[in-house]
């Protein structure tokens, strides 16, 4: 029994075909924005166009680049304490 | 009768009972005791009961209102999933430890008094500790010391603090201590105090770090008990005695912000999950520090809906931990092959901490959001934007990616056991049924609930949020800049107590050691000078020393006669 079992997602055109999907979605998920569908928003700029797109993606970029730089600040090796 | 015990009571005394027994019968008992002690909830009656004269001092041993009944009914509610998950524990000391920490952090919930308040606060102290000792490592052991010292510490501040309180009011009550215009600084320091005590197992920034240091050193069993019951025994007693407290909105938004940083480069995942605890206890204490009703509902509620879905992660990674032997991220991935299962509860509670529509942290967090909205707090609500997308970034999506997903690290295990696949599909399924019947929650609040979670505005902003964090995620790994997950340690805070200080110490210790040691040196050098003189007088070769005969002697001895007599005629 050589023969390990074959999963969808091992098959690198299959993870292709998922981020694509992702990419579809986000895209109409924001396009949603072109309707006036928000009410009883707190601040002004909650209303603008894209803004809670704009901040989930440049939220997260900015974390994982900052996270990045801390990184180089307090990374040690594994048995430092011990 | 049993509704006459005070509320904890049974799980403690339940607990050291369990010693007596063997076996499976230990793991059963821990299962049973939370039902018996959720049971008793249902019988109480709001009000206060066993009041007992202390000297000139009232203590109010139990006080049962809305707000201790939401924190009772939800540890009874996690003890009792989490014994389940544990089931297959053999390890008496964890059943044990644990029915004593839960039964303490009940009892404390329910205090009426502050004194009552300490007492169950050490308890938990000392019933927590066990869990990570549990796992016997050398690692564990010092990890359990740090921990034991931080818990009792903050117990020994907290009784100061309420010993300054109590010369100063005159009262031990546990109500309201912040005044009135939710103010730190016009409080007494016996209040200030308290408020210390709350935020060290609260895990405010600069007291936090024991939190990430002990708590991934427990059994996978031993975590998932420790991240309920210390951390929202402190947001209870925040609720309690600081509602309102402005300085609270500025702590709780640092507690949201700086954990998550941490969280992307770490490789533990389960400490992970505790810089993601320490994020989420953010939330709860920023709504506690804008104290208007719903505020307080929606860091309550939060609370409730976090001790759920965390404890579904916590377990998850327990799983893992369990089949696999090791929890990082370096050495995990491909494990959605061999534990299906794990991997769709963790899913569930990774999207429930994102507060994704239909799942328990949507109906919740957003209370809070809108509150501190509505406060105008336009850079409290900013940075809870940032915390909320970050979140859905750490928790979920690098804890299910990295162990499950990402690339196959080749382990073929078998699923979790049974019993942990019941647990975490309890935990599951209460995440959902919250999530689309947030009314069930919303009525054992303590205020009443105006509030609609489920707006076309807000399920599409948010999917907004969401979605772009899943696709700043993918964008990032595809281009290769998100970092890998390495082997390694991230210095936090801790590093003060853990590596300066001690170096600190060391150091004095070689420079006036050295010293110490050089006139000890001297001293030795004179003193043996000073032997040396002595032994070559009266040394077996000294004049001293030496033995005369007794012809010397008697003409000695007429000499000295016969001077004496010349100075007796001379003296005439």
């Amino acid at each position: 029994m050589n023969e390990e079992k074959k999963y969808w997602l091992d098959e690198k055109k299959n993870v292709k075909k998922v981020i694509y999907g992702l990419y579809i979605v986000c895209a109409m998920v924001a396009l949603i924005d072109v309707f006036p569908y928000k009410h009883h928003l707190h601040f002004r700029f909650e209303y603008w166009f894209g803004f809670f797109s704009f901040y989930g993606f440049v939220a997260c970029v900015s974390l994982v680049l900052a996270a990045k730089q801390l990184r180089k600040v307090v990374m040690r090796d594994e048995d430092y304490y011990d | 009768m049993i509704d006459v015990l005070p509320p904890g009571l049974i799980l403690i005394v339940g607990g050291m009972l369990i010693s007596l027994l063997r076996g499976r019968a230990q793991a059963i008992a821990a299962v049973v005791l939370p039902v018996l002690g959720f049971a008793q909830l249902l019988m109480l009656e709001p009000g206060s009961y066993f009041n007992l004269q202390l000297f000139d001092y009232e203590l109010t041993v139990v006080r049962v209102d809305r707000l201790s009944l939401v924190f009772g009914y939800v540890f009874h509610i996690a003890a009792f999933l989490t014994a389940i998950y544990a089931l297959n524990v053999r390890d008496g000391v964890q059943h044990c430890s644990a029915m004593i920490y839960v039964g303490s952090a009940v009892g404390a919930v329910f205090a009426g008094d502050l004194i009552t308040l300490f007492i169950y606060w050490e308890l938990t102290a000392v019933g927590s500790v066990f869990l990570i000792w549990a796992s016997r490592t050398e690692r564990a052991y010092r990890a359990g010391m740090r921990y034991l010292i931080i818990q009792v510490g903050s117990g020994v501040v907290l009784l100061a603090g309420v010993i300054l309180h109590v010369s100063a009011t005159g009262s031990l009550d546990f109500d309201q201590l912040i005044g009135a215009d939710g103010l730190l600084r016009s409080a007494s320091v016996g209040v200030v105090l308290i408020f210390a005590a709350f935020g060290i197992k609260c895990a405010f920034p600069l007291l936090h770090p024991w939190l990430q240091d002990t708590y991934p050193e427990s059994t996978p069993t031993g975590t998932v008990f420790l991240s309920i019951f210390t951390t929202k025994l402190a947001v209870y007693a925040l609720a309690r005695g600081f509602a309102g407290t402005d300085c609270l909105i500025w702590i709780g938004a640092t507690m949201t912000a700086f954990p998550i940083f941490y969280a992307v480069i770490e490789n533990d995942l389960r400490r992970v999950l505790t810089y993601s605890l320490n994020n989420q206890l953010g939330f709860m204490v920023l709504g506690i520090g804008i104290g208007t009703k719903m505020a307080l509902n929606g860091a309550v509620s939060y609370a409730f809906a976090n001790i759920i879905f965390e404890g579904l992660l916590f377990m998850a990674m327990g799983a893992v931990l369990l089949r696999t032997g090791t929890c990082k991220g370096s050495e995990l991935g491909g494990l959605y092959k061999s534990m299906p299962l794990t991997t769709a509860f963790c899913i569930v509670g990774a999207a429930s901490i994102s507060a994704f529509p239909f799942l328990s942290g949507f109906v919740t967090k957003s209370m809070i959001l809108d509150e501190t909205a509505a406060g105008g707090h336009t850079i409290a609500w900013l940075v809870l934007l940032f915390a909320s997308a970050g979140v859905f970034h750490h928790s979920g999506i690098k804890i299910p990616f990295f162990a499950f997903f990402a690339h196959d690290a080749g382990f073929r295990v078998k699923e979790a056991p049974r019993p942990m696949l019941v647990a975490m599909a309890a935990m599951a399924v209460a995440c959902v049924v919250i999530g689309i019947f947030p009314g069930l929650l919303y009525s054992i609040l303590p205020y009443a609930v105006d509030y609609h979670p489920y707006t076309t505005t807000h399920v599409v902003t948010q999917y907004q949020l969401l979605l772009f964090s899943a696709l700043a995620f993918t964008v990032l790994k595809v281009t290769g800049i998100y970092p890998a997950e390495l082997r390694s340690v991230n210095l936090d805070v801790d590093w003060i107590y853990r590596k300066g200080l001690p170096s600190l110490i060391g150091w004095f210790a070689r420079i006036g050691g050295g010293v110490g040691e050089r006139l000890h040196a001297t001293a030795l050098a004179q003193l043996d000078q000073i032997y040396r003189g002595i032994y070559r007088l009266h040394g077996p070769t000294g004049v001293f020393a030496r033995t005369w005969t007794t012809g010397a002697i008697a003409f000695w001895a007429v000499i000295g006669l016969f001077g004496f007599l010349l100075l007796y005629l001379w003296g005439r």
